[in-house]
C-alpha cells in the first residue's frame, strides 16, 4: 500500500519538474511538449490511485482523461500550424 | 502471494525510473525535437511498466476490473499518443523552428 | 456493413469495460441489454462520419494470416522499443546527441502501412516522424551515424514486416 503511495507522490512531482518547463519553455512547442508529458504522467497517477484506493472507477476517468488530452493535443498544434 | 506482490511492486518501480528520465531529458535536452524522445520514452515504457504492474496487481487481487481497465487505457494510450507527438513535430517544424545542433536537415529548403 | 462494424466494434469495448458484473459469462443481463442498445445508438451517430471520410472497406483483414504477422510484429516492436528505450536512456544521462532530420523512403504501397510504419517509428524513443511527403517520411533521429543513412539504420526491419502485414 505504501509503495502505491510512495510513487503517487513521486508522479506528481515529475509532474511539477514538466509545469516548470511549461513556465521557463522558450517557444510554444516546448510548452506543448511539456503539457503533453503531464498528460501521460496524470494518466499513469490515476491508474496508480485506482490500485492506491481499490476504486476501479479512477481507471475509467484515466481512459477518458487520455482521449480527452489526445483530442486537446490535437487542436492546440492545429492551431500553431495554422497561425504560422 | 507475497513474493508475487513484489513482482508488481518491481513493476511500478522500473516504470517510475522511466517516467524520471523523461521528465530529466525535458531539461536536458537543447530544443523542441530532441525534447520529445524524452517523452516519448516516457509514454512508452514508463507507462507500459506502471500499467502492468497495477494489471498484474489487479490479478493477484482477482479484481476483474483493476486488471482489464488499465490495459484497455494502455491500448488508447498507444494509439493516440503518437498521432499527437507527430502533431506537435509537424507544428513546430512548420511554424519555423529549425532543430538546434541538427548535422543535417532534410526539410530545411521548404516543402510548402 | 459500415454500421454493423462501428457496432460490433462499440460492443466490444462496452464488453471489456463492464467484464466480472455477472452470471451470464461474465457479464449480466442488464448491463448486456444496455450495451447493444448503446452500440447500435453510437454506430448509427458515428456512421454519418465515418462515411464522410470516404474509407473505402477491404477484406484483407480477414485473412488469419496477417494477424498471426500482426501479433509477430508486436513481439518484435517490443524489443526493439526496449533496445532503443536503454539507449536514449544513456543518452539523457550523458548528454552525447547528433540530431538531424532525415528523409527515408520505405516504398509501402498502402496509406494503412504508411500510418502503422510512422506511428511505429514515433513510438520507437530515438526516432520521430516528422512530416509525411506522398509515401516518403521525414524522420527526426536522436543519433544519426551519417548524413544519409540507411532505411534499416533509422527503423530496423519495421518496413519488411509491415510490408509483409498489409500488402
Amino acid at each position: 500500500m505504501t509503495v502505491f503511495m510512495l510513487a503517487v507522490v513521486f508522479l506528481v512531482l515529475l509532474m511539477f519538474l514538466c509545469i516548470l518547463r511549461m513556465v521557463l519553455g522558450p517557444t510554444v512547442p516546448d510548452r506543448l511538449v511539456a503539457l503533453d508529458t503531464t498528460n501521460t504522467l496524470a494518466v499513469s497517477v490515476l491508474i496508480v490511485m485506482g490500485a492506491l484506493f481499490k476504486q476501479s472507477i479512477f481507471v475509467d476517468v484515466a481512459i477518458v482523461y487520455a482521449i480527452l488530452s489526445f483530442v486537446g493535443t490535437m487542436y492546440f498544434a492545429k492551431y500553431l500550424e495554422a497561425k504560422k | 502471494m507475497i513474493p508475487l506482490l513484489y513482482v508488481s511492486y518491481a513493476l511500478i518501480c522500473f516504470g517510475l525510473a522511466f517516467q524520471f528520465l523523461g521528465s530529466i531529458a525535458l531539461h536536458r535536452f537543447p530544443d523542441v525535437y530532441t525534447r520529445m524522445h524524452g517523452t516519448t520514452m516516457c509514454t512508452t515504457f514508463g507507462s507500459i511498466f506502471i500499467i502492468l504492474g497495477i494489471a498484474f496487481y489487479g490479478l493477484l487481487q482477482s479484481d476483474t476490473a483493476l486488471f482489464l481497465h488499465p490495459l484497455v487505457a494502455l491500448v488508447f494510450l498507444l494509439l493516440t499518443n503518437p498521432t499527437g507527438t507527430h502533431a506537435i513535430a509537424r507544428a513546430a517544424r512548420f511554424s519555423g523552428i529549425k532543430p538546434k545542433h541538427a548535422i543535417t536537415d532534410s526539410l530545411a529548403g521548404g516543402k510548402k | 456493413m459500415l454500421f454493423v462494424l462501428l457496432a460490433l466494434f462499440s460492443f466490444i469495448v462496452y464488453l471489456v469495460l463492464t467484464a466480472g458484473s455477472g452470471s451470464i459469462g461474465y457479464w449480466s443481463a442488464s448491463e448486456l441489454l444496455v450495451g447493444v442498445f448503446f452500440a447500435v445508438v453510437a454506430g448509427f451517430v458515428s456512421r454519418a462520419f465515418f462515411s464522410k471520410q470516404k474509407i473505402e472497406l477491404s477484406t484483407a483483414f480477414l485473412n488469419p494470416v496477417r494477424w498471426i504477422y500482426f501479433f509477430v510484429y508486436l513481439v518484435y516492436f517490443f524489443f526493439a522499443m526496449a533496445k532503443a528505450n536503454f539507449d536514449v536512456a544513456f543518452r539523457v544521462i550523458t548528454g552525447k546527441i547528433r540530431p538531424g532530420i532525415v528523409r527515408i523512403k520505405p516504398g509501402l504501397k498502402t496509406t494503412l502501412g504508411t500510418v502503422m510504419l510512422a506511428n511505429s517509428i514515433t513510438l520507437t524513443p530515438g526516432t520521430l516522424s516528422v512530416e509525411i511527403e506522398g509515401k516518403d517520411l521525414h524522420v527526426h533521429c536522436l543519433n544519426l551515424k551519417s548524413k544519409k543513412p540507411e532505411l534499416k539504420e533509422v527503423c530496423g526491419n519495421f518496413s519488411q514486416w509491415i510490408r509483409r502485414i498489409t500488402e
